[in-house]
């Protein structure tokens, strides 16, 4: 379509009603984007800007902040200050709660692969009938209140739950596990929460596969196992890596799991936010451990992008 | 003859693979399946259970159900969050609506990308960090203006439910041929009348769609409300999430049981208006 | 027929599309396009995808605006005006029926946003439905009615406003074969029946012969030639125009002289004969194209006065007639075809050597 003319056209030779019309569309595209916009730029993005000024500041006496320029909260991460001689000693406490949080939404991410990779192949390869049915029924889950569903989670899990009365109605134990308020009971509850958030991206991915792909590349083979390794699962890497992200970012920021399922024992990010919003009244350093959250979801989010990116350039080779 | 026929070697069936099955998949699916529901199963079960215990099962009754609804703490969060989802259903749609109709069928101009990276961005921060900015921004406000009341706590919901309504109303719009809004435009309709009478009633079961969803999502709140909402300004949810500190009961049982039952119902009608396409 | 009155309907004046921030790294749909389509006229652009027609189209529609140029209607100005605005009407390739509306209400569609009554809405839509023979189908859904039928409701549609000019952008391309041939006659006895200017735009060159009063052969967004079906078939003035549209010769010859209209020339082989020029303004000299229908071509017996000797390649019989492909003595590739009339002329094998006769009146010259 390019072809070289002999006419030059000159820099700009819109007629004026053209250059109207175009201000005119301009102009409508404005008025409409502005409401949408500008109320999530205030009241999404910009109170951002507050949270991190705040973790600068100093406790307010009730709660809030006094405006005093102050790095204590970012200090209080890792040193305890001993009040009476002032001297700073490491502590790991709060550490050690980024690190549970880490170790939970890794544990949650990995464990939901394992079981959502299978689940989305099996609904993928069923026939199309089968196939609403099944992700209608994987759907709904979805779409239900989260505290309830924890809440569903801990009354299993209980003592006095259905799994300790059915194991000991079975004699196979004589006193309740405790299985309620531990990381186990956490991680479960993750795993119960997102779960569905792994499974759909992974069929999604899957359900584009050309089986026929996957038959030659069993000739070539000739071993299910190989072919699921070595074409099945890279054809599927898209889906695997949005799932993967889907369930890793909302387990960090968990708030709701742990608080049921953790008590006051197994306290992740959210919970530690919680605390200073609450009880601790420590606004600023409930902002930067707030921050910091943000932080570490904003560089998995780039490493997913990033590795999307090299794995979108590879998959077309 | 015999050599001829001792030659014609049997017919060797190779057993086809068939990939479709992987060994122990479907077992993985449907344990999957099963837990998924195990939960919520017990907890409806024994919504039902006349005993206060939630593991013996003693009689079918509706007695928790008749206690929650006279319950006046279940009232007054019922109605609150009936309000506060109301409202910021309405409100987010709109505002998607307008937005998904410049941001898409639309040749890229400049902004648009960072247009549609706004409008989901309250799907990118984690929940808790959107509640203490929102939170930490309306103390100062409440501080200088002196104003209280819900109007906060929706304007929040609001914020956080418009990518929910942009999501299916965008997917709606994408699907919808320009060439039939050039039609009518070809027959005189100016750009007002074009979208009222072929883009909106053509639009249409994507905005019911973006509605509900915003509507469940308000509706199932849970941080934001905890964080921005004032005493007295209880949602459901929140009101469960007391009762549930304090200890499990069976009424709590009775309110989830209907409230997973109204989710249900709204999933199923989002589903069907998604189908009920062209 | 064509239209007496040079009066332009619509005046195409150095128009250009051009998508992207600029010439060097955009598409230029249209390349500096000037044309004039003549009132109660069936004027076709005819091209390949991609080649600038639909892009031509549109801007007169008013869905897109150019870059530069202007575009008028009866003199008035259209740039800068949005399609409702503009006293014209298409017809789309895929129909854009409203799909939540009857056959009726699509219809009248029109006439409502120009805010006639009630009454005369009815009257017109009867009266169009009749005109495209589909009054029984007046309050079907869209969804309940055929290709064929949506085609006709398309029409009825554009029709049903009284616009002066009709735009149809390839309306035929869905439709199978026996149904397209019925509506090329049907879209013919329209225009000639209502006496509104269409502008037919279609990529299939035998559909722009049958029905068109004049043809404007479209490619790379520059229109290369205009005129009547027979000026652009026997004297097609570029390599494009004559390649496009039928079969085509091309052979090399060396200008000797020229007038204005026509020049001598000597072809590869030798010999000496005179063809047209092609209408432009740069004089054409030495080495040139020239450009011969395969039907034009004739056996003839007398090895003296044949323009050409040739090789029997491969012959192609087609029932009505037959295609001989052949090679000249210089190694040029043509192609002849001849009528299958009974006694008309010897039976030829492959391998024959044979003598063509070129007629004078049918070479023309390209200008490429």
């Amino acid at each position: 379509m390019t072809k070289s003319s002999n006419h030059q056209l000159p820099e700009s030779n819109l007629s004026a009603s053209v250059i109207a019309a175009e201000k005119q569309l301009k102009k409508t595209r404005m008025l409409l984007l502005a409401p949408g916009i500008l109320i999530i730029l205030l009241i999404g993005i910009l109170p951002l800007s507050i949270v991190l000024t705040y973790s600068f500041m100093t406790p307010g006496d009730y709660g809030g902040v006094k405006a005093e320029f102050s790095t204590a909260a970012y200090v209080q991460l890792l040193f305890e200050e001993d009040i009476f001689d002032e001297t700073f000693s490491f502590t790991s406490s709060y550490l050690q709660i980024f690190g549970r949080s880490l170790a939970l939404a890794i544990f949650a991410t990995v464990a939901s692969l394992l079981i959502g990779f299978p689940t989305a192949y099996f609904i993928a390869t069923r026939t199309p009938e089968t196939r609403s049915a099944w992700l209608f029924m994987i759907t709904i889950p979805f779409w239900t209140n989260l505290l309830i569903r924890t809440y569903a989670m801990l009354l299993i899990l209980r003592d006095e739950g259905a799994i300790n009365l059915g194991l000991m109605k079975l004699g196979l134990i004589e006193k309740a596990i405790p299985m309620l308020y531990t990381n186990f009971a956490v991680c479960l509850g993750l795993i119960y929460a997102f779960l569905p958030f792994m499974i759909l991206p992974i069929y999604a991915s899957l359900e584009k596969l050309d089986f026929r792909l996957v038959e030659a590349g069993f000739d070539l083979y000739a071993n299910r196992f190989k072919v699921l390794k070595r074409i099945i699962i890279p054809l599927a890497k898209p889906g695997i890596a949005a799932g993967c992200i889907l369930v890793f970012i909302p387990s960090l920021g968990a708030f709701i799991t742990p608080e049921l399922l953790g008590g006051g024992k197994s306290l992740m990010i959210g919970n530690l936010i919680n605390i200073q919003f609450g009880s601790s009244r420590n606004w600023p350093f409930g902002s930067a451990i707030a921050l910091i959250l943000m932080a570490l979801v904003l560089v998995s989010l780039m490493i997913y992008v990033k590795r999307s990116g090299e794995k979108g350039a590879s998959a077309h080779g | 003859m015999a050599e001829m026929t001792a030659s014609v070697a049997k017919p060797v069936t190779v057993k086809a693979v068939d990939l479709k099955h992987q060994p122990g998949f479907s077992v993985v699916a449907w344990t999957c399946l099963i837990v998924l529901y195990a939960p919520i199963a017990v907890l409806v079960l024994f919504s039902f259970n006349e005993n206060r215990s939630v593991a013996l099962w003693t009689r079918f009754s509706f007695d928790w159900y008749v206690k929650a609804w006279n319950n006046e703490g279940i009232q007054n969060a019922a109605i609150i969050s009936f309000e506060v989802a109301l409202v910021a259903m309405v409100a987010s749609t709109i505002m998607a609506t307008m937005a998904a109709l410049v941001t898409t069928r639309t040749a890229p101009y400049r902004g648009l990308n960072l247009a549609v990276t706004i409008i989901n961005q309250p799907l990118m921060v984690p929940e808790i960090v959107t509640a203490v900015a929102t939170l930490t921004f309306f103390a100062i406000i409440k501080k200088a203006t002196g104003v209280t009341g819900l109007g906060y706590l929706i304007i929040a919901h609001t914020v956080f439910c418009i990518p929910f309504a942009y999501m299916p109303i965008r997917a709606r719009l994408e699907d919808m041929d320009l060439s039939l809004e050039q039609a009518a435009a070809d027959l005189y309709a100016p750009p007002l009348k074009v979208f009222r009478r072929i883009t909106l009633p053509l639009l249409m079961p994507g905005i019911m769609a973006g509605a509900m969803l915003a509507f469940i999502v308000s509706l199932d709140d849970v941080i934001i409300t905890l964080f921005v909402g004032g005493p007295g300004e209880t949602t459901l949810p929140i009101f469960i999430l007391g009762q549930i500190r304090r200890g499990v009961t069976p009424e709590v049982n009775a309110v989830s049981t209907v409230f997973l039952g109204f989710s249900v119902v709204f999933v199923t009608l989002i589903f069907l208006f998604g189908k009920n396409k062209k | 027929m064509s239209a007496n009155t040079s009066k332009a309907a619509i005046d195409i004046r150095n128009t250009s599309k051009v998508y992207g921030k600029s010439r060097v790294n955009g598409v230029v749909a249209l390349d500096d396009v000037s044309l004039q389509i003549r009132d109660n006229e069936f004027f076709t652009l005819l091209g390949p995808s991609g080649c600038g027609k639909t892009t031509l189209l549109r801007l007169i529609a008013g869905f897109e605006q150019p870059t530069q140029g202007e575009i008028l209607l009866f003199d008035h100005h259209l740039e800068g005006l949005p399609p409702y605005k503009r006293p014209v009407n298409t017809v789309f390739q895929h129909y854009a029926l409203f799909p939540h509306m009857t056959v009726s209400e699509n219809i009248g569609f029109g006439l409502e946003m120009q805010g006639k009554a009630d009454a005369e809405i009815h009257k017109v839509v009867d009266e169009v439905l009749a005109l495209v023979q589909m009054e029984y189908l007046a309050n079907r859904k869209i969804s309940e009615i055929s290709g064929g039928q949506q085609q006709r409701v398309a029409l009825a549609r554009a029709l049903a406003p009284r616009p002066k000019v009709l735009l149809l952008d390839e309306p035929l391309s869905a439709l199978d074969f026996k149904l397209r041939k019925e509506m090329q006659l049907e879209l013919k006895r329209l225009q000639l029946d209502t006496g509104i200017t269409f502008v037919f735009v279609t990529h299939d060159q035998e559909e722009a012969l049958t029905m068109s009063d004049r043809v404007a052969v479209m490619n790379e967004g520059q229109i290369l030639q205009v005129g009547s079906p027979k000026e652009i078939y026997d004297h097609p003035a570029r390599r494009f125009v004559a390649d496009f549209i039928g079969d085509i010769n091309i052979l090399g010859a060396e200008i000797l002289s020229s007038d204005s209209a026509r020049a001598s020339i000597r072809l590869s082989g030798g010999f000496e004969t005179s063809a047209s020029l092609p209408d432009q303004s740069d004089a054409l000299s030495g080495k040139v194209s020239v450009a011969v229908r395969p039907e034009q071509l004739e056996f003839i017996d007398d090895q003296e006065s044949a323009a050409l000797r040739c090789k029997i390649k491969r012959i192609t019989y087609f029932g009505s007639g037959s295609h001989y492909d052949l090679e000249t003595a210089e190694g040029e590739s043509i192609t002849l075809r001849q009528q299958n009339r009974l006694g008309g002329h010897r039976n030829y094998e492959v391998d024959d050597q044979v003598n063509i006769a070129l007629n004078e009146g049918s070479l023309q010259i390209l200008a490429d």
